[in-house]
């Protein structure tokens, strides 16, 4: 999977708007691990909730042209952001500014990606459409990532996947247990130790 | 915002809407952008969508001409239908204007092809209003067991 060119944004921009991190290459080297297990499934449509900079979904993109892309951000800025990202690297993308996937039709993408605010805060932290919101994710750094897990059953197809992305401070056991009760197992596809962070890839399926 | 992305938009989020579907356009500002034509992807993508929406939207913008009310499936052998599905479900784009919520009223903007659906911090106290009343309803009255 190539990495997107990215010399378009202006730095300044990233005052707003998430940059591109370990975190965001993890989540890009585990759909590369992915690639075969995805070219079988051949997936019509994608989704990437809270897609920052735009630098996930345009990967996928590229390396998937038969299907459509589409991205979510409560940051108006990053939605613009990811949209230039998709344009600079001639891939199709719609995004819509939304809170998580809060306004679409049940059962239609076939891959949802999620790169969640998981950073330990204050509950408080995370209310915000800002820069902080694609930080700070409340209690155990979950607030936001649990709101979605709620809506993964509806918003997928039947053979629907998920890439979730999680630090060890996320307790990523319970995560499973959460989508076991929804019918989904799970695997680790990717994990790596950076800084004082250790950041996992799991992939849900049912 | 494509067609294919109104196709797939609801307003549900707002409280007291039950399927706030499908939204009305109001577009002040149209493109069409050239996007690869791929027949396949056009074929398998058909019975994914609201036909009947996704005619009436393109109805709504002038966008309907050549396209057939009610789809055929041997309609998938022809690349001219294909083509232009694949014009008006991906190429034409509502670059600014508004949706609207068939259920409210409620209008949600769109600047630069993107839709803001956003709900403002009024109508999200409101829904968190509600819930907490809603929570307290049941803490309150489940437990009591119904008596006649």
């Amino acid at each position: 999977m190539d990495t997107p060119y990215q010399n378009h944004i202006d730095k300044d921009e990233f005052n707003y708007v998430y940059e591109p991190a370990e975190d965001s290459f993890l989540l890009i080297d585990a759909l590369e691990k992915e690639i075969d297990f995805l070219r079988k499934k051949n997936p019509l449509l994608c989704l990437e909730v809270g897609s920052g900079s735009g630098v996930v979904i345009t990967a996928f993109a590229m390396a998937f042209p038969h299907c459509l892309c589409f991205c979510t951000d409560i940051n108006h800025r990053a939605c613009l952001m990811s949209q230039s990202t998709a344009s600079h690297n001639k891939v199709f993308l719609e995004c819509v500014n939304m809170n998580l996937v809060t306004c679409f039709v049940d059962k239609k993408f076939d891959v949802l990606i999620f790169n969640p605010p998981y950073v330990e805060t204050e509950s408080n932290d995370c209310l915000s459409n800002g820069i902080v919101a694609s930080w700070a994710g409340g209690i155990k750094g979950r607030e936001i990532t649990d709101k979605l897990l709620d809506m993964v059953p509806k918003i997928l197809t039947d053979d629907g996947i998920f890439y979730l992305l999680l630090i060890k401070e996320n307790i990523p056991e319970e995560v499973k247990e959460i989508m076991l009760q929804k019918g989904f197992q799970a695997n680790l596809v990717l994990e790596r130790k950076v800084k004082n962070e250790h950041q996992i890839v799991i992939k849900f399926y049912r | 915002m494509k067609l294919i992305t109104h196709n797939m938009l609801t307003s549900k989020c707002l409280k007291g809407v039950v399927t706030g579907y499908p939204l009305a356009i109001s577009a002040t500002n149209i493109k069409v952008t050239e996007v690869d034509f791929n027949p396949d992807f056009i074929v398998r993508i058909i019975p994914k969508i609201d036909w009947e929406v996704f005619w009436k939207a393109a109805d709504s913008i002038g966008h309907s001409d050549g396209l057939p009310q009610t789809v055929e499936s041997k309609l998938h052998d022809n690349n001219d239908f294909l083509k232009k599905v694949h014009r008006v479900l991906l190429e034409v784009e509502i670059d600014e204007g508004h949706l609207t919520c068939p259920e409210s009223g409620r209008q949600f903007p769109i600047t630069k092809g993107i839709p803001n659906m956003l709900l403002t911090e009024a109508e999200n106290k409101f829904a968190m209003l509600l819930k907490s009343a809603n929570d307290l309803y049941h803490e309150v009255f489940a437990p009591m067991p119904r008596q006649i």
